[in-house]
């Protein structure tokens, strides 16, 4: 099993035709044949792209709506550009597509909090924005993770952090226990998905054996989501879980090239998060290099 | 982005908020006709740097017993004396480090009669993912020491922005800051002016601190810091136009032509990474091998050729640096093109220092092959770990 995404998801792609959205299309394609079924462009609707390394051809809509009628769709991911990312988001939470992933990084907070206030109202989920995506190995991957790293096994991946996502699966892979799901919730500090929403998928899931959850400096999520740990842990909803928090070095008060990484008014210190981690029986690594190895001690007891 | 107290206060001020009249000047010549355009007959002179903790800091030119970066005069004598002792010397602050930062600016002000200080400020708070006031009545303080000691008394109200403020929300702030009278009244159009100022500008945080209640009664913006979500400059040339380049890293501003995430640090290994969350690691782990890192710097995602030379040429121009370390895991960015930018930034500018380079992910071996034939003296790296140790030990060696 999996969580989020699987061989049946059916993805459109909201920025098809830029070059970001060309290349890791293809390279969706390309990953054991993730079902991508459509593009979308307000102006080359009828159209047609295929893809540079295989010829594959998808057809372009001019909505998101119509895409969805035609194709059956159930997600749609989205490489459009930071000014108008924002309405391509509303775009799909109004054609009601269940599963939405943004990948743009840079779009203005005050446009996310529109989007907020309308997602919040929907049916649909986001992923996102500013975020890696997900990636179910050998069966859907969608978002910009280079699928190469990936092996299929038993540990649920979640992280704030795009490149952090991938040194975790990637040591996961290195030890042979391999990944259900890796999901990337994006840096920005307003977003569609929190740590709790995919930790309550991982703990539901029973493939999933054991968590890796890697957080960073700023807000108070990673709090929030081990005390959602020890609620869940009283019920008997528990499994073997590693984490890292990125950030112990930074300075207070400067911005770490995420928007959401900024230790302000006190809060949000890598400290109190590695320390609320603990509480909750989350191993902690101190080092970014040695997820997978703390794991694995974990996993022996 | 960060702006000046004059420029928030006259932003603030087009948006209808209560503020004191007040010139800003560069020189000190300009402080008598400054202060004479003023009612009087008090005037509070003040340092215009980015940096808070003004009032308390120190001018390192002057004696320890000479007054801060905040002063009150109670004549335009005393103005244009103030106007002299500060202007060009440099103020330390709790917030500007050891060095301080030179005084270019001064922003003369007509004084008025505090009856009591409060704090304000809105932000987006995330838990909710809407604009929130923060409000204490224990305003004119170090709100971190107040949200510490009595986090009672600080109240939070987010704001629905499907509706905007609302009169019941104007009450909810009201309250908590015990509002009556002709401030009650004032309090029903200056928060929605700080709120539509707040949306319509982009900003990242708007803190009045403190808002003042006269002792007529009235509500005034006493001090004003604001700063600007970078991501939305796109949108605002406005904002744009009230950048002082002056109060900024000189790497940091090159870096943000390039559109580079770059922090200036204290230490000596110089990173160039991709993902701000993998940056940060990579500076946690040279900290855990006993060095500290130069810099903070995210080439990003969408990265081309020149932009990585551009952070590479960035990060060897800091003369505090003695070893590289670039670390890259490539998803949306390629392993070639970090290569290729590494490679031609090497050629124009030499390498005097060593780099170590870690590449891994989308394009790995077409990147490692690009680097191995560049014929560059350049040390390769298994992973993140076997990174961090080998450029630990170049720089020890």
């Amino acid at each position: 099993m999996s969580i989020l995404v699987n061989k049946d998801t059916k993805v459109l792609v909201q920025g098809l035709t830029g070059k970001t959205g060309t290349f890791h299309t293809e390279q969706a394609l390309a990953y054991y044949g993730t079902k991508m079924v459509g593009g979308i462009h307000p102006k080359k609707g009828g159209e047609s792209w295929s893809s540079g390394v295989d010829g594959t051809s998808l057809p372009i809509f001019a909505s998101v709506a119509e895409a969805k009628e035609k194709t059956g769709a159930d997600a749609s991911v989205i490489y459009v550009p930071p000014a108008g990312a924002a309405d391509a988001i509303i775009e799909a939470i109004d054609a009601e597509i269940p599963f939405i992933t943004c990948i743009t990084e840079g779009i203005p907070v005050m446009d996310m909090v529109r989007v907020k206030a309308k997602l919040d109202k929907s049916k649909s989920r986001l992923l996102g924005p500013n975020c890696p995506g997900v990636l179910t190995p050998e069966e859907c991957k969608i978002g910009i993770m280079p699928g190469s790293i990936f092996r299929k096994g038993s540990v649920g991946i979640v992280s704030r952090s795009g490149t952090l996502t991938y040194e975790a699966v990637f040591q996961t892979s290195n030890e042979g226990l391999g990944q259900t799901t890796a999901v990337g919730i994006g840096g920005d500090p307003v977003k569609g998905t929190e740590f709790i929403d995919i930790l309550e998928m991982f703990l539901a899931d029973d493939a999933t054996q054991s968590i890796i959850m890697i957080g960073e400096i700023g807000g108070s999520a990673e709090e929030d989501a081990a005390q959602f740990l020890i609620d869940e842990a009283k019920k008997g909803r528990k499994k073997p879980m590693a984490g890292f928090i990125a950030g112990r070095t930074a300075p207070k008060g400067r911005t770490m090239g995420h928007a959401g990484a900024v230790v302000s008014g006190g809060k949000g210190d890598a400290e109190s998060k590695i320390a609320a981690m603990e509480a909750a029986g989350i191993k902690v690594s101190p080092s970014p290099a040695r997820l997978g190895k703390t794991l694995v001690e974990v996993l022996k007891g | 982005m960060n702006i000046h107290e004059y420029q928030a206060k006259a932003l603030l001020k087009g948006y209808g908020a209560p503020v004191a009249e007040g010139v800003a000047i560069l020189k000190v010549e300009e402080a008598e006709a400054a202060a004479k355009s003023l009612p009087g007959p008090l005037y509070v002179v003040k340092s215009q740097i980015h940096a808070g903790g003004r009032g308390k800091g120190k001018f390192k030119e002057l004696g320890p017993d000479a007054k801060g970066g905040v002063r009150l005069a109670k004549s335009i004598e005393e103005v244009v004396s103030h106007a002299k002792d500060m202007l060009g010397n440099t103020l330390v602050t709790a917030q500007t480090g050891d060095a301080g930062k030179q005084v270019n600016r001064l922003y003369i002000e007509d004084g008025a009669d505090i009856d009591r200080e409060l704090y304000c400020s809105l932000l987006v708070d995330r838990s909710v993912g809407q604009v929130a006031f923060v409000v204490s009545t224990e305003g004119g303080m170090d709100i971190e020491a107040v949200a510490h000691d009595t986090p009672e008394k600080i109240h939070t109200i987010a704001i629905d922005p499907l509706v905007g403020v609302t009169a019941d929300d104007v009450a909810k702030i009201s309250k908590a800051l015990e509002l009556s009278g002709a401030a009650a009244e004032d309090a029903k159009s200056l928060f929605p002016a700080l709120y539509k100022a707040f949306g319509e500008k982009d900003m990242a945080l708007l803190e009045v601190n403190p808002l003042i209640v006269m002792k007529d009664g009235h509500l005034r913006v006493l001090d004003a810091k604001m700063s600007f979500d970078g991501n939305a400059l796109f949108r605002h040339d406005d904002v744009k136009a009230l950048r002082d380049e002056t109060e900024e890293d000189s790497k940091e501003i090159e870096a943000s032509k390039w559109d580079l995430a770059y922090v200036a640090l204290d230490g000596n290994i110089g990173c160039m990474v991709n993902g701000a969350g993998l940056a940060m690691a990579t500076m946690d782990i040279i900290k855990l091998y006993g060095k500290e890192p130069a810099n903070f710097c995210d080439v990003g995602g969408g990265a081309g050729k020149e932009k990585v030379a551009a952070a590479f040429k960035i990060i060897t121009a800091d003369p505090k640096v003695e070893g590289i370390l670039v670390n890259i895991f490539g998803g949306i960015m390629r392993c070639d093109v970090i290569a290729e930018g590494v490679i031609a930034a090497v050629k124009e500018v030499g390498l005097t220092v060593p780099l170590v380079v870690r590449l891994e992910g989308t394009n790995v071996e077409l990147g490692k092959k690009l680097l191995n034939e560049s014929g560059l003296a350049i040390t390769a790296a298994d992973d993140l770990d076997d990174a961090a140790k080998k450029i630990v030990a170049a720089i020890k060696a």
